[in-house]
């Protein structure tokens, strides 16, 4: 099935072909990331290769530095899997092959509200500062709610260990059950 | 099974069948697959992001199924390689999920198949247990107003397939020599023909635009474009990030009539999050210029984009030997009602405005969420209708009948290896060029590349 390594090749590869990712770690020295957007796009190849680095580091990590997180998915199914400091959400999503559907689509560079997570308040309140480009993207999700953040722009702190995101419902309700009913 | 790449990132690793509702019985599927072992053969027709997302839906959701899906360009990927502007290649990465979909063994792409000419609908639904049409808007409207054939006059659709290199369109090479230009409508399509007018040209010479838009737009004199709608600001179509864009533009600034934006906060109070902050962001950018060093910038700017409300657009005026475009007259419009469904009509006063270029457009709408949501939907409920028998339960040959009828025809279709080798071909052309592709635009080349 799955094989890992194909992981690895297409994630370095979409960081090579421009993906302007939020990495948390590499923007750490460079002050607050702002308009990252724009600060990531003539820096694709150092981020391919900082992104194959960090996927193919050895485990000298402690297993003081993972966080586990739980994913509510839009069926109720819990999942529960561990991430490391500074990796995105988005990171541990696709990292661990969650199931969630569409997830990503275009792979964290804030052209979409695919990764649309909602946040415990206690959580929610001690985010870092949202974006303008971040929001504008927000205000295009289904189901949004004051705790809505993109999956993408959130780095995992040690203080989020145990917290639990929501996916939100994404498909139209309204429509779902008209288009059932007629089959029924 | 162990296919390339099938299953990885974002895909479930173990196919199983579950469904998105909590309304879908499991246990459906489970006696299903006991007593008939049906493979249900589905075919999808037009290979843009509603095909893909249908077809990754059925994939994941049934373990058997088999997705052919139809595609009339000899290319994949429909609107996400034709409409998603060259300077947006973050909105293309939903390629990657695509791409993994087709190397599923389940799925197959038939590409340079026309259905309707090469096959029948009827045809297809003899062989298949299903078909899903999400070939897209196929619409050919006119503007339906005198002078619209005079040359300058422009398909916002065609201009748009021609810098993002689709065939019909590669022979438009629109001319530029003017500096005034003028786009009716007020939604992103407007705004992405608008951007590529005005963006740097070396910014774009970094995108996979063609080389053909690229030479054109080097040559061009456009330093002004109007935006015009037929409605007020709090009825633009656009969406903030590429409202946002427009205004972080390099040497561009905007041109917004202060006067339309006075008093629109205390309209927007209680309008949804997305409508209040776009309007915000309008009466900021209109009321309250930015400040200091960007704004001496912006002053020097020698292109400039505005924004018309209120007007309709009535007669293209030709220039005076009638070879093409002067200007337009526009209607006078007011708003009766409020909020989106106000509507506008004529006050009986009318405006010329003059230019040398006119786009006019009907365009498809929606951002990736809003088609990912559909794809799933329906693939959601074809599965539904198979588990209900709704569909037809017996076996069905599926493509094995459809591949004697176009051979018969003369119709090659192109695999997803065919396009993986057009693609490298691409890159590489494109690596040769600092771009991060060259797209081929003639049919009849990328046929020869692969040995059709």
């Amino acid at each position: 099935m799955a094989a890992p390594g194909s992981v690895k090749l297409l994630l370095a590869a979409s960081a090579a072909f421009g993906a302007a990712s939020r990495r948390c770690l590499l923007l750490v020295g460079a002050g607050k990331p702002g308009r990252h957007g724009e600060l990531d796009r003539g820096n694709a190849a150092s981020r391919g290769a900082s992104r194959g680095f960090s996927l193919s580091a050895p485990s000298r990590r402690s297993s003081e530095d993972k966080v586990t997180i739980h994913f509510v998915n839009r069926d109720g199914e819990k999942l529960t899997t561990q991430g490391k400091v500074g990796d995105t959400l988005l990171d541990i999503v696709v990292n661990n092959n969650l199931d969630i559907d569409g997830f990503g689509a275009c792979e964290g560079t804030l052209a979409c509200s695919t990764c649309h997570l909602v946040f415990e308040e206690h959580i929610f309140g001690k985010l870092e500062a949202i974006t303008d480009e971040e929001n504008d993207m927000l205000d295009l999700a289904y189901g949004l709610t004051d705790t809505s953040r993109l999956g993408c722009q959130i780095c995992l702190t040690k203080s989020m260990n145990n917290m639990t995101v929501r996916v939100p419902e994404a498909v139209a309700d309204a429509r779902q059950s008209i288009d059932l009913g007629k089959n029924s | 099974m162990a296919p390339r790449g099938w299953g990885c990132w974002r895909w479930a690793a173990q196919p199983r069948a579950r469904l998105l509702s909590p309304a879908a019985a499991p246990l459906g599927f489970r006696q299903l697959l006991s007593t008939v072992e049906l493979v249900p053969h589905i075919c999808v027709v037009g290979s843009g992001p509603a095909g893909f997302y249908t077809a990754q839906h059925l994939l994941k959701h049934h373990p058997q199924a088999r997705v052919d899906i139809y595609e009339k360009q000899v290319v994949p990927f429909g609107l996400v390689r034709f409409g998603v502007a060259p300077d947006h290649p973050e909105v293309k990465n939903v390629i990657n999920t695509f791409t993994q979909t087709a190397h599923s063994t389940r799925c197959a792409f038939r590409g340079n198949v026309t259905v309707g000419r090469d096959v029948s609908v009827s045809e297809l639904r003899d062989a298949y247990h299903a078909v899903v049409l999400s070939y897209g808007a196929e619409d050919h409207r006119t503007l339906g107003i005198p002078g619209e054939e005079l040359p300058g006059v422009l398909s916002a659709r065609a201009f748009v397939g021609w810098y993002n290199g689709l065939p019909e369109n590669h022979k438009l090479t629109p001319n530029l020599n003017c500096d005034t230009a003028l786009i009716l409508g007020q939604g992103n399509v407007a705004l992405d023909v608008a951007r590529i007018l005005l963006t740097p040209i070396e910014l774009l010479e970094k995108t996979d635009i063609t080389a053909d838009a690229l030479r054109v737009l080097r040559q061009s004199q456009v330093k002004r474009v109007w935006i015009v709608g037929r409605r007020g600001p709090l009825q633009v179509a656009f969406t903030i990030k590429e409202l946002r864009e427009m205004i972080h533009l390099p040497r561009s600034q905007a041109l917004l009539d202060p006067a339309d934006f006075e008093g629109l906060e205390d309209l927007i109070k209680e309008a949804p999050r997305p409508r209040k902050r776009l309007t915000e962001l309008l009466v900021q950018t209109a009321l309250k210029p930015p400040k200091g060093e960007k704004a001496d910038g912006k002053a020097e700017a020698p292109r400039a984009w505005g924004l018309r409300f209120l007007r309709s657009p009535l007669k293209v005026l030709p220039s005076p030997d009638g070879g093409r475009v002067a200007g337009i007259r526009l209607a006078v419009m007011k708003l009766e009602g409020s909020g989106e469904n106000a509507q506008a009509v004529p006050t009986g006063a009318v405006e010329d405005v003059p230019c040398g270029l006119v786009w006019w457009f009907k365009s498809p709408s929606g951002v990736i969420a809003t088609t990912m949501n559909d794809g799933f939907l329906t693939g959601q409920v074809l599965l539904q209708d198979l588990e209900e028998g709704v569909l037809p339960i017996g076996p069905k040959p599926g493509y094995s009948s459809i591949e004697p009828l176009l051979k018969n025809r003369g119709v090659q279709p192109v695999s997803f290896e065919d396009w993986e080798k057009l693609d490298a071909e691409e890159v590489a052309q494109g690596q040769a060029a600092g771009k991060p592709r060259e797209k081929l635009v003639d049919p009849q080349q990328m046929l020869q590349l692969i040995g059709h």
